[in-house]
């Protein structure tokens, strides 16, 4: 601590160029922190998703149907605990950007399969004697303001007309990641309401296992039975199927490493110019350094310690003013399952930055440790 | 008593023995210093003269720890240093040696009382303890009222003053001096000269001064002048000795 001084007088002796170093340190680490943010809200349905539970679509494509006949077919596939299954009903709320998963929902099974995510017993109970009731996530809860007992009007583009629902219940999640906006509803209620040649589909079975060990195997047996058949089935476990859906939208993972490695590099290179010229400016006061004492292993940590100050100011700021951003809110009101920065991630930050830290004061640091007493006052 | 045929008391303070100092530059070898014998005893003020590359500067970096002979031993308060790793040199610079350059040196981002207080770092003493020695240090040299003033809210006098406290702060064993005065005006010269012949006479320290200036050597007790690396027989076999 004695000699925190020395560090501190050091660093405030180019005040410009400290603030600028540690300012582009801000700006990376935000950028880290925003990526951190963008990756989880792309990945958290990954991250959460059961390896134990199936998701069987239509093969042709998840918007195509299947029948709901399969759910008894599929039940006696040994290894299958349970069976329920999902119709989208794409409902929005006043106007287009008021968007959020709504779904018709298999009453008999939905708690056994989805147990994550909790409804006490009496809203549960309220909700299956209302077949206009809905449950919804709290985050639709807060977005929106809606409490139970509320009815509101939901526009279904993909079934036509405005759908009124009664709250019946919020659902809690169990975990971090869970899915907090969705809508669900009665499928029996969009059921009746659907023209002859529609009623008996549904969108999607979620299959429970008796253990993921047997997932391999049950997908292979379900999608074999509906094999050459006009609803030919693709099973996957949750966790994939998640994962393919980020897919889709691009290779995020690898966008956000290469981003994220280029502006590292770039903070390297930065910081590395940064401690050079700092060096480079007190070889005459390095020198005094080791003629009234202080040891070449000094030297180093003393620059190294700099520059890891830099780091790490600049790195808590920048990840400091990512966090506070998902505090204020999710800017897209309410479109991201997860806008969030992980305690791991500003973790994973500071790491990052106290390597480039580090990288970028060892060579200056190094030359100031091999320095020569002699060879440095000849200079001065 | 100082003397430099190698005929010296074993009780010196800095015994100089067989002293070469060669460099290589562009393939060519040169001695800077050559069979250089030398013994100081404690207390002694010693000015080293000489025309520039006469050497006086490598001796003095050789005496200070800073550079390695070629060959022959230097032994401090019976400290043989020519053999010392980087590591224990270093240690043994922080506790016998106290520098003073031509160019004062001091840091500038540092206060007067945090330059002075550098040397004090590397001990164990206490913030007080350390507190109380720089005051003393900065009381010596006269600028107890400056001890939170910027080397550049300072003159060129009262940046050497700091410079010499700092030196003397850890009260070390001897005081090497690389041209004091050499930056300085007239009065400002005869200031630091006048704190240094204070040290000498009044604290016994060992003073080991470089300079150019013949009104700056007679200050010394002792003055050996150095001529193509060979301190000249005849200008001090045994000079101006106090004892």
């Amino acid at each position: 601590m004695k000699y925190l001084s020395l560090i501190k007088a050091n660093l405030l002796r180019k005040k410009l160029r400290t603030t600028l170093t540690i300012g582009s340190f801000v700006v990376a680490l935000f950028l880290f922190g925003f990526l951190a943010i963008v990756h989880g809200a792309f990945n958290q349905g990954v991250d959460v998703a059961g390896v134990d539970r199936l998701m069987v679509i239509n093969k042709v494509s998840i918007i195509q149907p299947l029948p709901l006949s399969y759910r008894d077919q599929i039940l006696r596939i040994p290894g299958v605990k349970r069976v329920t299954f999902d119709v989208w009903f794409g409902g929005i709320y006043q106007e287009p950007k008021n968007f959020f998963p709504s779904f018709a929902i298999d009453t008999a099974n939905q708690r056994e399969v989805y147990p994550e995510l909790e409804v006490t017993d009496a809203e549960w109970k309220a909700f299956l004697e209302d077949r206009e009731g809905a449950i919804i996530g709290p985050k639709n809860a807060t977005r929106f303001g809606w409490k139970i007992g509320d009815r509101v009007p939901l526009q279904a583009p993909i079934y036509g007309g405005t759908w009124e629902f009664n709250i019946r219940g919020i659902y809690k999640t169990a975990r971090d990641g869970d899915d907090p906006q969705q809508f669900w509803l009665h499928y029996e209620y969009l059921d009746e309401r659907l023209p002859a040649g529609r009623k008996g589909q549904i969108g999607w079975y979620t299959v429970k296992l008796d253990s993921p060990d047997d997932a391999p195997r049950v997908v292979k047996a379900i999608d074999d039975t509906f094999a050459n058949s006009p609803y030919e089935t693709k099973s996957e476990t949750l966790q994939a199927m998640a994962a393919s859906w980020v897919k889709q939208a691009g290779n995020i993972e690898f966008l956000i490493l290469a981003i994220g490695g280029v502006v590292f590099f770039t903070l390297l290179l930065v910081t590395g110019n940064t401690m050079a010229l700092a060096v480079r400016e007190r070889i005459g006061e390095l020198a005094v350094l080791k003629a009234v004492g202080y040891s070449d292993r000094f030297v180093l940590v003393l620059i190294l310690a700099e520059s890891v100050l830099i780091a790490l100011v600049g790195g808590a700021i920048g990840l400091g003013c990512a966090k506070l951003w998902t505090l204020l809110g999710d800017p897209t009101g309410g479109m991201l399952q997860s806008f969030r920065l992980p305690n791991l991630m500003i973790l994973i930050g500071i790491v990052c930055a106290l390597v480039v830290g580090i990288m970028a004061g060892i060579l200056p640091a190094t030359s100031a440790m091999r320095l020569r007493v002699v060879d440095a006052l000849r200079r001065i | 008593m100082v003397r430099v045929d190698g005929r010296g008391s074993g009780s010196s303070l800095i015994q100089i023995r067989g002293l070469d100092k060669k460099y290589k530059r562009g393939g060519e070898e040169i001695d800077v210093l050559r069979g250089l014998n030398l013994d100081v005893d404690q207390g002694e003020f010693v000015a080293f003269m000489g025309p520039s590359g006469s050497g006086k500067t490598t001796l003095l970096n050789l005496l200070g720890g800073l550079d390695v002979p070629s060959s022959g031993s230097i032994t401090v308060a019976g400290d043989e240093i020519t053999h010392m790793s980087g590591n224990k040199l270093t240690q043994w610079r922080a506790r016998h040696v106290g520098f003073i350059f031509q160019m004062y040196n001091l840091i500038p981002v540092l206060t007067a009382f945090q330059n002075v207080e550098l040397p004090l770092l590397l001990t164990k003493l206490s913030k007080a303890e350390r507190r109380k020695h720089v005051e003393t240090a900065l009381g010596v040299v006269g600028l107890a009222d400056r001890i939170n003033h910027y080397p550049r809210q300072l003159s060129g006098g009262q940046e050497q003053r700091v410079a010499i406290a700092r030196a003397i702060v850890a009260d070390p064993t001897f005081l090497m001096c690389d041209e004091p005065t050499g930056d300085l005006d007239r009065k400002s010269a005869d200031e630091i000269l006048g704190i240094l012949t204070q040290l000498s006479k009044e604290h016994s320290k060992t003073i080991l001064m470089v300079t150019h200036d013949p009104l700056a050597a007679e200050r010394a007790g002792a003055t050996l002048h150095l001529n193509k690396g060979v301190l000249v027989e005849g200008a001090a076999t045994a000079v101006g000795s106090r004892a």
